[in-house]
This record gives structure tokens, sequence and C-alpha cells, in this order.
């Protein structure tokens, strides 16, 4: 096998930090390599150098042995190298079509129709189910990631980077995408998978590279390494794979959901009946396939999202068209899956977005007081372990695993009586991932009542006291966490399991 | 890297423009646009420097000019501090022209029907008339946009019109002077509807209040809770009605607001400057006044020094009259003015690096990071 790319002595800095330092790294043609890192790592940063986001301030790539210079994502491209990003580059009022479409094209006549039958046939092998004619705003988060890959499909990329693809994949989305990975692998083109999972490494990579603090700490052949080592590897000591759940004593139900519906993006039914209750000092893990109506749920708990039936209580007390507000005073923090888009404003900084529900606390007479504000933001920075630049700085600038950090630090930080978190590790390294468990956790030993909505098995698992599996808007089943059966969830989750009437196909959209 | 040609320069994005940059680029766009202004003067025959000389004079180099640029900026504070505060909700505010007119309009109407109130009552009952005619105007396109999702721009735009046509039809109907025979012209003010001038100048009173207004635009919208509010709402909505702020009702509030101010300003016009309500009261400061709000960054503070390089320009079209050129030059360099800013943010958001040239030919696509204002893309 010859080297399909060669980046030699990456040097790449940023105000303040140094986040490539000197990094070698060679891909063969046909091969799926693993570039592995805790958040903060590197990875993406030499991934966009590669791919021609950024320009690297020393060292060289060479494509088939020849020195190239990356000036722009669009030279990348041509030299057959395509990025499918963390954070996706989807124009979100634009059509599957259109976004495959965008910068693709040379001619300057667009007919809407063919270029959907176009992309409708890669789409198809891509595994994208939704129509090429659906808006990307209409798409839940998974779908709108396999749009990315179709993109780097339609544009014949030789090397294909996957900045942390699983991250929002259901285990079976995974395990169907690493199909996908190893045929383009086995065609002879060059697969780069960034991750922090070490399972995902392990069973999709050919050969691992590890990163860490900026720096190349090793190259292995997956055949003869093991996820200890690597974990030893990525993060510089041993990690705990386990983090056992304290028993707990449920106290009374402090979030009930009755025969909840709510409507999709779209006006489809999304949520249609879903029921379930929330006990304070337990964890419910809510399990689902993404797009089953995990997000519309957790927004019309949050309020954000009119439900068209039913009832939500906290405490028993009737919430089911109180405003976000109101539920916000009542003791529901509620981190959402979509952190800078949702969660945080990216052009304000850490202060800003640390005031965002608590205004009335930094209050000085009339007047905002942005002392205290400053005062308690540097005290979560310090309490959660967030890493920054500055305090001044807009809060986009900052890495994933931080930006969650500093979310989970607002909402927990209110001592909230019920908490609902979407998707909270996903995209996290391991470090950050058992510190947000370990944050949840002791939510839970406090007396708060989490609902935990994630499509890692094993986080809801380690978790959860009990777990519900939604499937088409409804709770398709609920088992407890002791005596938990993967098979059972995961056939639940691909609406076989229990007792899940037949629905009509294209709930999701 | 070995270099293979010259030096090529380079688009290199800034992570954090800092403010020294800001300043800095937007005082070279503006020299650079007289400059090039001056190339179209120098074709006039009559020479740039005759023509800056004279807008010079007619504008800051006389205290008659002086005492002129001042009373044009005041209007044009009002008109950008509106377009300021609804753009902090990224509502386009086109319509200051009219809640202007209907501003003047409302405060007219109070200084007619009670011309004997003693001054300073008559005054804050037009201040209230101005604000809430201003408002009125604001608040439909408001509404419109916050509760069936119209969007502002035509809305406010076509009430510009209406508010024009309504004062057109009052100077020439109910509200005509019998004494001026016809002419479009209201009757003269009460002496009490009359905004003082500031000591021996020819300055009006309401210059305190286009500055207390500019301040306190400013606090309300950097310290207090609300401005907080409507700036996440700008920013990123889906975060403001997650963190439980009501868009509809902000956005009402925020065109009254908006509204208000355009409106006080009309009321400062016809009280401090007109002396009585007549048609064309406003050669455009509504217009203007977006202009202002757009070069000062929508800073209700620096948008005032941007106002009075405005009226300057404003006032100096009379003085080029006399020399036998056209007003409308004023009009031209307020275009270079405007396309000269815009193109500096480039520079804001990115520096030029000189570098050996190698293979490419194109510059390079910063990296697409969410942020709406700040980044402006190249056009791959």
């Amino acid at each position: 096998m010859t080297s399909a790319i060669e980046l030699r002595g990456i040097v790449k800095r940023f105000p303040g930090v140094v986040a490539n330092s000197n990094i070698d790294l060679e891909l063969r043609h046909g091969e799926v390599h693993a570039l592995l890192g805790e958040n903060g790592a590197g990875k993406s940063t030499l991934m966009s150098v590669l791919a021609g986001i950024y320009q690297p301030d020393a060292g060289s790539i060479l494509i088939d042995g020849e020195p190239v210079a990356l000036r722009s994502p669009r030279d990348a491209i041509q030299a057959g190298i395509a990025m499918v990003h963390q954070h996706f580059r989807l124009v979100k009022p634009f059509t599957v079509a259109e976004n495959v479409l965008l910068g693709a094209r040379t001619s300057w006549l667009l007919s809407p129709g063919r270029l959907e039958a176009e992309v409708a046939d890669l789409a198809q092998q891509a595994g994208l189910k939704a129509s090429p004619s659906a808006r990307i705003w209409q798409l839940s988060v998974g779908e709108q990631q396999r749009v990315e890959i179709l993109k780097a499909l339609y544009r014949k990329a030789r090397v294909l980077i996957l900045d942390e693809p699983t991250a929002v994949l259901t285990p079976q989305e995974a395990e169907a995408l690493f199909v996908t990975l190893r045929s383009m692998a086995a065609d002879g083109r060059t697969v780069v998978f960034v991750s922090h999972k070490l399972s995902e490494v392990m069973s999709v990579a050919d050969r691992i590279t590890v990163l860490r603090g900026g720096k190349h700490v090793g190259t292995l052949e997956t055949a003869s390494t093991d996820e200890h080592r690597l974990a030893h590897l990525m993060v510089g000591r041993d990690i705990a794979f386990e983090s056992a759940r304290a028993p707990g004593e449920a106290g009374e139900i402090v979030l009930r959901v009755d025969d909840l519906h709510a409507l999709s993006d779209l006006g489809l039914p999304a949520v249609r009946g879903a029921s379930l209750s929330v006990r304070a000092g337990e964890i419910l893990g809510l399990a689902g396939v993404a797009g089953n109506g995990q997000r519309e749920l957790a927004e019309a708990l949050a309020g954000t999202r009119p439900p068209t039936r039913g009832r939500i209580e906290l405490y028993g007390a009737d919430l089911t068209r109180a405003s976000a507000r109101r539920r916000i005073e009542a003791g529901l923090a509620y981190v959402p899956e979509d952190r800078l888009g949702t969660g945080l404003v990216g052009a304000m900084d850490a202060t800003a977005n640390v005031m965002l529900k608590s205004l009335s606390k930094h209050r000085r007479g009339p007047l905002l007081d942005y002392r205290s504000a400053a005062r308690r933001t540097k005290d979560l920075v310090e309490q959660f372990g967030i890493k920054m630049s500055s305090l001044d700085a807009p809060v986009r600038l900052m890495s994933g695993g931080n930006l969650q950090k500093l979310l989970l630090a607002r909402e927990l930080s209110s001592s909230p009586r019920v908490v609902i978190a979407a998707h909270p590790t996903a995209g996290l390294d391991v470090g950050a991932t058992e510190a947000v468990h370990e944050l949840l956790l002791e939510q839970r030993a406090s007396g708060v009542g989490i609902l935990l909505i994630s499509e890692d098995l094993d986080e809801l698992l380690m978790l959860s006291d009990r777990i519900a599996v939604m499937y088409e808007g409804e709770i398709a089943g609920e088992v407890s966490a002791d005596d938990a059966d993967l098979e059972r969830i995961g056939l639940m989750m691909g609406g076989t399991g229990a007792d899940a009437p037949p629905m009509a196909a294209g709930g999701g959209g | 890297m070995k270099p293979a040609g010259g030096l090529r320069p380079r688009l290199v994005k800034r992570l954090l423009p800092s403010r020294r940059i800001r300043v800095a680029v937007r005082l070279i766009a503006l020299l650079g646009a007289f400059a090039v202004a001056g190339i179209f003067l120098q074709a006039t025959g009559r020479g740039a420097g005759a023509v800056y000389r004279a807008m010079w004079t007619g504008s800051f180099g006389s205290p008659y000019g002086q005492a002129q640029t001042i009373l044009a900026a005041i209007p044009l504070i009002f008109t950008a501090l509106a377009v300021a505060v609804a753009f902090r909700m990224l509502l386009w505010n086109i319509g200051a022209e009219g809640q202007f007119y209907i501003g003047a309009f409302g405060a007219t109407a109070v200084a007619y029907s009670a011309p004997d109130w003693p001054r300073w009552l008559l005054l804050a009952a037009m201040v209230v008339g101005g604000l809430v005619g201003g408002a009125l105007w604001g608040l439909i396109p408001g509404a419109l946009r916050a509760f069936f999702g119209t969007n502002e721009i035509v809305p406010t735009l076509l009430l510009n019109y209406v508010a024009i046509l309504l004062v057109d039809y009052m100077v020439n109907g109910p509200w005509t002077d019998p004494a001026t025979l016809g002419f479009p012209l209201g009757k003269p003010f009460s002496e009490s509807a009359i905004l003082p001038l500031v000591g021996n100048t020819a300055i009006h009173s309401g210059i305190y209040l286009a500055l207390a207004a500019a301040l306190s635009v400013s606090m309300v919208l950097s310290r207090t809770a609300w401005g907080y509010k409507i700036k996440v709402i700008g920013s990123n909505a889906r975060a403001a009605s997650y963190a439980g702020f009501s868009i509809p009702r902000n956005m009402v509030a925020v065109m009254l607001l908006s509204g208000a101010l355009a409106g006080l300003g009309g009321m400062v016009e016809v009280s401090g400057v007109v002396h009585k309500i007549q048609a064309n009261i406003s050669p455009g400061f509504g217009y203007t006044g977006i202009i202002v709000a757009t070069l000062a960054r929508f800073s209700p503070i620096y948008l005032v020094p941007m106002a009075v390089l405005f009226g300057a320009l404003v006032v100096s079209g009379t003085e080029l009259q006399t020399l036998g050129l056209p007003s409308d030059i004023v009009l031209m360099l307020q275009g270079v003015i405007l396309f000269f800013a815009l193109a500096g943010e480039l520079f804001v958001n990115y520096r030029l690096v000189w570098r050996a040239g190698t293979v490419s030919d194109h510059p390079s696509t910063p990296a697409p990071v969410s942020n709406r204002a700040a980044d402006l893309e190249q056009a791959g």
C-alpha cells in the first residue's frame, strides 16, 4: 500500500493555544484510519488543515508523494479530499438536493427536478431516507449528517474525513455507517475516522493514530492493540470503564407526562401519545433511534413546542400550557441536544450565556449586574473545569466539550428540580463524558428527577434507574435498568419489541 | 513553502477583530471615500479642492454652517436611533421617515389644540404626542411581524407614504394657514410650542433630547435585562425562546420604541426648526438615518458623531448650489462613503497577507463560522 496523504510537521497556532504541534501523519490508500484523541487534542484542527480550511503555520502536505498547497476547501475537494464536519455546514432553508449540489456545480442552469433525481440515487446508496426535496431544517440531526456524507460522496472524494461521525448516530446507524466506510476503503479510498470512542475505533479502523494535547503520541495497527492501551495513550492515564450508580431511593413523581401529542417542524405528528413519569432522585433513560420524536418531546416539555394534546405535570401542577419562562421558574432545567443552536448564544460571551436564564438574579436596580454574573461565571468555569481563552470571547470559539460543560454548568447550577438532558455527552471525549455522568449522578443523589435522552445504550445502562424506549412518537416499552436486556431494548428501538402497534410509515419525515 | 512567483495577497480571517482595527479601518474607509469622490469632483471642472472647501465652509468652517450642521444632525440622531434599536433584533425599520412625519403630526395636533398652555406643559405634551404618533406607526409593522410573520421591511416602507400624504392633506386642508394663500403650510405655532434655543446659538434645545435619547438607548440596550433579551433574540431566536423570552412581545416592544424615537425626532423638528407643520419637513432624514446607523454599526453612541458628519453633508449641499454645482453631489458622496465603509468591513474581519505565491490562484475561503453579521463570506 502506498501513502495517499502525508502530513509532515504540521503546526497550527491559535491565539493563546498551539492546536497542532509538529504533527506527522501518513494515510494509505484503502485504509480506514482512525484519529483518536480527547476534545482539544487537535484532531479537528489537523483535519481542517487537510481539508484546506486552515492554513498551517508550518509543515507540508503531500498527496501521492507530491507536495501541494491546500489553500481553500475547494483546493482540497479538487484534490479529492472531503470532510464531514462535526458542526454541519448545511444551508438550512435549502433542500437536501440543493445542499448536495452547492458548490459542486459548474453549470449555472439548475433544474430542481433533475437535481433531485440525481441526488435521490446517491441518497439511497448512502441510506438517507429523507426526500431530496426535504429542507434541511426539517431533518433530524442524524439525517442532516447523512446529507453531509452524501455531499462528500457526490464530490467523488478519494479521501473522506469524518469528524466524530457517530456522535449523533444510534448503534445500528453507526454499524451501517461502518459497513459503508469499510466498503469505501475496499474501493481503494482513504477514510479518516475522527473519534474518541474506543470501541468504534477498534471495530472500524485498520490503523489508529492517537493525538494528545496537540501532539502525535502514536500510530498503531488495530490488530495489535487493545482498548486499554489506546485509552492510556489518549488520556495519559488509565480510565475507569464502569461508573457504578449508587443505589438510590426514588421519591415522589416530579414529572408526569400523560398521552402527550406534538407536531414536528413539518407539521406531522411527531409525539403521539407519549406517557412517562420521572421520580425525584431517579434517572429515567429515554432510548430510541434519532427522529422518533425525542427532540419534539423534549421541546414540548421545555415549553418551546406547543403540545397538541395531553398533559404535563411538574410536582403535580399542570404546566401543559405554561410558558417556557414559567417552567424554568418551576425548576425545570433543559440541556438541549443542539448546544450552539439552542442552548447557547454563539455570538455572546460566556458571562452573557451564563445569565441567560437568571436575569432576575443579576440585577442592580433597573440595570443588569454584569459584575456579579462575571463572578458567577468565573466560579462555574473553575468548578466545572471549563477551558476558554477568555471570559469575553464569543462562546462559538469554544470546543464542543467545553460548550457542553458551560451549558451544563448553567443548567445544573440553577438548582433545578427536574432536568431534561438530551444527548448530553454527544461528541464529548471520554474525560468530559465521565464528568457529565458524574454531574448527572450528583443531581440524582441530591433528589433531582432526570430525564436522560440518549442514543448511547451503554450510557443509559450505566446511569438510568429505568429505561424507556421511544419509537414513532410513543413509549414502546420500559425496563428496569437492573434487569435490562439489551436485545429487548434494541428490538423496541427497531419497533418490533413489546407491544408497539404497527403505525403508518413516514413518521419523522 | 518555496516561492514560485512574486508576492501574492491573501485574506486571512481575524478570529477576534480588535477595537483599534475597527476604528482604523473605518477612518481609512472614510478618507478613501473622499479621495475617490474627489476624482469625480475634479471631473466637474471646479476642482475637488474648491468643492471640498465650499463644503467645509458650508458645514464646519463657519459659525452659521456649524449651527446648521448640528440642526441637521439632531433629526438624524433620532432616525438613526430608531433604525439601530430595531436592528438589535435584526429588524429593518425602513419607516423612520414615516414615523418622523407622524411624530410631527402628533406634536402639531397637540400644539394647535392647546396653544395657550404654559410652555413646559405644552412642550411635554408635544413630546408625548410625537412619541405616541411614532410608536403607533412602529406598532403596525411590529405587530404584523410578531403575530402574522409579515416581513417588516415592506410595511415600514409603505407606511412612509401614508404618513407623508396624511401630513400633506392636513397642511392643504384642516391645518392650512389662510395667510399663505394656498401654500402647503400650517399655521405658525404659538410661542409656547417652540423649543427654546441653547444660549446665544441658533441651536434649539432639542439637542439635549437627542443626546439624552442616545445615552438612554445605549444604556437600555447594553445594561438592562430587556436590552439583553432583545440582543439574544437578535442573535439566536431559538436560544431566546428556550430561555423563555417572548419573541412576539419583545418584537412589538422594539418596534414601539423604534417608532417612538423617530416620532420624537419629528416633534423636535417642527418645534425646534420649522415652528409649524408643513409638507416636506424631512429631506429624507429617515433614509439617511439608515445609512448613519449602519455606518455606526448600530451603536447608539457612535451614531451621534456619524449623524453630525451626515448633517454636515446635508447642509453643505446648499453651499454647493451657490457655487452653481448640483447639491446631488452630496448624495454621491453619501453613497461612496457607504460603499467604502461596507468594503472596509472585509478588512475588519480579514487581514491581507502578502505571501510568496505558490500554485493556487484564488484566495482562501475562510472557515465558515456561524456568525451572521461579522462574516463577509468570500464568494468562492
